[in-house]
Order: C-alpha cells, then structure tokens, then sequence
C-alpha cells in the first residue's frame, strides 16, 4: 500500500516536472547512501570470499594443529564445546526467567520493571568487560583457571539478556486463549506453562538461543582473558582452549600466515551467517504461525 | 480418591516450589550486573587510589615499567574514534534509512534489508582482518604515514554501527503517522521535501535512539579497534597517526600485567563501564521520552 502510494505520488511530481533542486538533491544523497551500503556489505564480503576460498586447502582441516598445517578443526571444536556449555547455562536461565516475567508476574510490576533495566544494563555491556569480569571471577576467584568452562561461563551471562528478550516476546505471542483453554480442561499453571506456553512458542524461543550462538562464535574479547588461546583441542573443560574467532585473530595478529587467515575468515563467515539464516528462517516461522493462528 | 487428592497436593507443592525456581532464574539478571559491579569495582578503585584518582584521569602518560597510570590518552582515544565513527557512520545509516523507509522499490528492498542483516552478524574479528588487508594499506597509500590510525578505526566502526544506525532510525520513521507526511504533501511539497522536513523530524528521538546504541557498540568494541588502530599509549595526534583505545589497553597488556599495573588495567574496565553505564542511562531516559 504505501509503496504504491509512494510510487503514485512520484509518479505525479515527475510529470509535472517541478522537481526543484534540494528535492534532487535529497533524492541523490538517499539512494547515494543506500547504494554506499550495499557496495560495503558486497565488498567486506566479497573481498573476504575472493580472497579466502581459494585458500580452502585440506590440510587446514586436519585434526591435529600444528605450525605447519595451522589446522582450524581444534578451534572448531573448541567453539562447539564452548557453545555447548554456554548454552547448557545460559538458555534454561533465561528461559525460565522469562516464563517468570511473562507467566508469573503483571506487567508493570516493580520487580519486572528492575529485572528489565538490569538485563538491558547486560546486554549494553561490552565484551571485553564481560572478559574480565569471568577473569576476575571464574578464572581466579573461584579458581577456574584458563578453560573452557570459564570462557563458557562468562559467555552465558553475556547471552542471558538476549536469550531473556527473545523468550519473552516469544511467550508473549502466544495467544491467551490457549492458555485458557489449557486451564479449562483442568490443568494447573505449571502444566499450562510446560505443555502449553512453551511448546507453542518454541520456535520464537530457538530463533533467539541461535542469535545466542552466533554471538558465541564470533566473540572474542570475552574469550581471550577466560578460555585462552591454547591452539590445540582442550583435553577436558577445566582446560585451556582456542575458539575459531580467537583463532583468526592469532594468525591474523601473527602475519605469518595471511592465507590461512583469509581461509579462516571464510569458514567463520560461513558459519555465522549460517546461524543468521537459521535463526531469521525459525523467526518467521514463528509469525507466520501467529498470523493464520493456527 | 486417596491417590489423587496426594498428587493434587504434591502438584500444589511443585506449582508453589516452581515458582521460586522462575522467579530465581529471572534474578540471576540483577545477581549478574551485582556481582559485575563488585568484582571490577573491587578490583578496580583501590588501584585507582593508589595511583591517585587526578593522576588517574588526568595524567597523559602510560609507563608501566615506570609506574606511571594516566589513562588520559586511553579515555580520549576511545571519544576520538567513536566520534569518528558516528561522523561518518551517522549521515549514511540515517539517509540509508530514510530510502528503506520511504524511497525503496519493493523489488529492491528485501535485498538491501538482507544485505544489512549481513553486515550485523559479521564478527568484529572479521572486519579487523578486513581493516588490516585493505583499509589500513590503502590509508598509507593515501595519506602516508603507517596506516594504522584513527581514521581506519573510525572507518572500521563506521561500517559496525551502521546495520544499528539503518534498522532502528528505520522502524521509528515507519512508526511516524502517515498523516504528517500527507498533510506536508497536501501544502504542495514534494515527497522529498515531505519525508526530509515532516517526516524525518518526527523520528528524531529514534534516530537519536540508533545513534546512542551506536556509540555504545563503538566505544565497546575491542578487537576490530585493535586490528588497525596502532595502539600507541600516547596522546591522539591526529586523524592519520595511531592511537589507543580503553578497550585495547586492556586487551593488549592484560596477558603479562601484574600488581598495580593489573589494577591499573581493571580500572581502565571501570572507566569503561562507567562511561558505557551513562549511555544506558541516556538511552533509558530518550526511550521513555519516545513512550510519553
């Protein structure tokens, strides 16, 4: 509709041709900035691809990382093993807390309204504070040391808000009938939570915890500090490990090794992006829902 | 009977117990930002007052092998390059935006839209790289100099906060009423005129929104700034000479710092987090403006 009308009412002021000159020229100065922002993204992306994808050699995936090889697969899997345990952490906190905020408390309230400006104060924090505080705390306080778990603690509260956030408008959009009709039928407002709320919701609730993951595999300021930059595969949790974003920064820091780092960047380009699409794809699978209400 | 008047008050117990557990879950929020504030505040001001908090603050010169904190040069290093950012960031996000919102073909605006998405879910490590391979040479190319400076961190952040700047600015002017740009076309302006001088200040608290999450993402960002901005711990020259950044002390000495030269460097966090509160603060404060 309001394109339409847009295009009508250009198309008016065009045939009339009274475009006087600041209307020309604020017309040149938009789509000059629009056209600046797609030439950066196609460059950023293109340059890395072009560069980085010829460079894609096996010898990069090989599971042991040695100086030679300068392997990304103990990196990888490192990322997984954080990502894994960040979640394990982060996603029933958050999970709950909305179920909390949504299901169990009028909107309004004071404690809501505290619990809210305390998450929206974590989400604006950035990460290299969140990198010393899991130092200060998980790595020394409670000893810790450099690992996996540190990093992967630290991550967790930084994912919290995020995860928070996204549950509880997910759970918002889930229409109160349902959970009346839930409490017709005789269940009780944990069951209507559980077998109800959540499940309707789930695939809001997955779009977020994936927009978590990706926030996970790209840090990296929070990670140096609390997971290390040991390059091989960590042996346990409670040891020192490299993620993939930690490894792209070392070769890149290094210079020794351009090509693999264009490499690198590629991989962890395509793993991202790959989180982004997944987590859009189950976004709009959820409104689409809401709104043939089924 | 008797079986299910028993679960009937086991659930009852379940029902009550959980909602402590929710509730709990909900405060690990307010226990998080508590215990951040404690570990780095505890950490941080009596470094702060051992060297002197007018040392702190004011003294222009890093030595830490001659025990010597003034994060002066750190502090403006931070404000220089985000003003940078947003100088050049701000005018493009916001004219970006206005075309999204009000001159895009439909055919065309999907593409830009993904195009966007694209560019927020870039990791900072990826954009440093990108910094180093082409911005930091072309930059010495051009001007001279070693290339990293503040100009390419200004640069770098510039395309960082820009998915912020376009998506926010955005949706406050398609929240703007249709009526306004209506009447503004009613009086005989042209549709640019109407969107530029009706619509667009309308928005303003929006795009004034987009700008301070932006210089929050700018001032925090850490390893892309590192990537290219030289990192000297000395005082801004210039646009084309290197500097340094909070985020980047922290990062670049933090491995091998110890004693006060490590409270110096948690300190640092503590001026960051600070600075990075007051903007939550203003956010905070335009946002329930928006909502009045």
């Amino acid at each position: 509709m309001k394109f339409n009308s847009n295009e009508v009412i250009m198309n008016i002021t065009l045939k009339r041709k009274k475009v006087d000159k600041l209307s020309l020229l604020l017309r040149v100065l938009v789509i000059a900035a629009a056209l600046i922002t797609a030439g950066v993204v196609i460059f950023v992306v293109g340059y890395i691809l072009v560069m980085g994808i010829p460079n894609l050699k096996p010898s990069l995936f090989e599971l042991e990382y040695t100086t030679e090889n300068v392997s990304l697969v103990p990196a990888l899997i490192n990322t997984l093993a954080i990502t894994g345990l960040s979640l394990l952490i982060a996603v029933p906190t958050g999970v709950l807390g909305a179920v909390y905020l949504v299901e169990y408390t009028k909107r309004g309230g004071r404690f809501v309204k505290v619990i809210r400006s305390m998450a929206e104060t974590l989400s604006g924090i950035p990460s290299i504070v969140y990198g010393l505080f899991g130092l200060l705390m998980f790595v020394q306080f409670l000893g810790l040391r450099l690992s996996l778990l540190s990093g992967a603690l630290t991550l967790s509260v930084m994912i919290l808000p995020l995860v928070l956030r996204t549950t509880e408008e997910a759970l918002m959009a889930v229409p109160d009938s349902y959970r009346e009709g839930s409490f017709a039928v005789g269940a009780g407002k944990l069951r209507t939570v559980f077998v109800v709320v959540l499940p309707t919701a789930a695939p809001g609730i997955l779009a977020g915890v994936i927009l978590g993951v990706g926030r996970i595999v790209g840090e990296t300021a929070a990670l140096l500090y609390t997971a290390g930059s040991v390059a091989q595969i960590a042996p346990s949790v409670m040891d020192a490990g490299r993620t993939l974003a930690i490894h792209m920064y070392a070769l890149s820091s290094e210079g020794f090794y351009t090509k693999e780092a264009y490499a690198t960047a590629v991989v962890l380009l395509a793993v991202t992006f790959l989180i982004n699409a997944l987590s859009s794809f189950l976004a709009k699978r959820l409104t689409s829902g809401r709104t043939v209400g089924k | 009977m008797k079986t299910t008047t028993v679960i009937k008050k086991k659930s009852k117990k379940l029902e009550g117990s959980m909602k402590y557990v929710f509730m709990f879950a909900a405060a690990v929020n307010i226990i998080a930002v508590l215990l951040i504030c404690i570990f780095l505040f505890a950490n941080g001001i009596p470094a702060m007052a051992e060297i002197g908090f007018w040392k702190f603050f004011s003294g222009t010169n890093w030595m830490p092998g001659n025990n010597i904190y003034g994060i002066l040069p750190m502090i403006l290093g931070s404000i220089y390059v985000t003003a940078g950012a947003i100088i050049l960031g701000v005018p493009i996000g916001v004219l970006c935006a206005v075309f999204l919102a009000r001159f895009c073909p439909k055919q065309i605006y999907k593409p830009i839209k993904r195009a966007v998405e694209l560019l927020a879910g870039i990791p900072s490590v990826v954009y440093g790289f990108f910094g180093i391979m082409v911005i930091v040479p072309t930059i010495r190319n051009v001007f001279g100099g070693d290339g990293n400076s503040m100009l390419a961190a200004s640069i770098i952040l510039a395309i960082m906060i820009l998915p912020t700047i376009i998506n926010v600015s955005e949706e406050s002017l398609r929240a703007v009423p249709e009526s306004y740009y209506e009447g503004s076309l009613a009086l005989g302006a042209s549709h640019e005129r109407s969107v530029f001088f009706t619509t667009l200040p309308a928005a303003v608290s929006g795009v004034m929104t987009s700008i301070i999450l932006g210089v929050g993402r700018a001032l925090g960002e850490t390893m892309a700034v590192i990537m290219v901005a030289g990192n000297q711990a000395r005082m801004p020259k210039g646009l084309f000479e290197g500097l340094r950044t909070m985020t980047a002390n922290i990062v670049l000495e933090m491995g091998y710092a110890a004693d006060l030269h490590r409270g110096a460097l948690i300190a640092t966090g503590v001026v960051l987090f600070v600075f990075i509160l007051i903007i939550n603060l203003l956010f905070s404060i335009v946002k329930n403006r928006r909502k009045n």
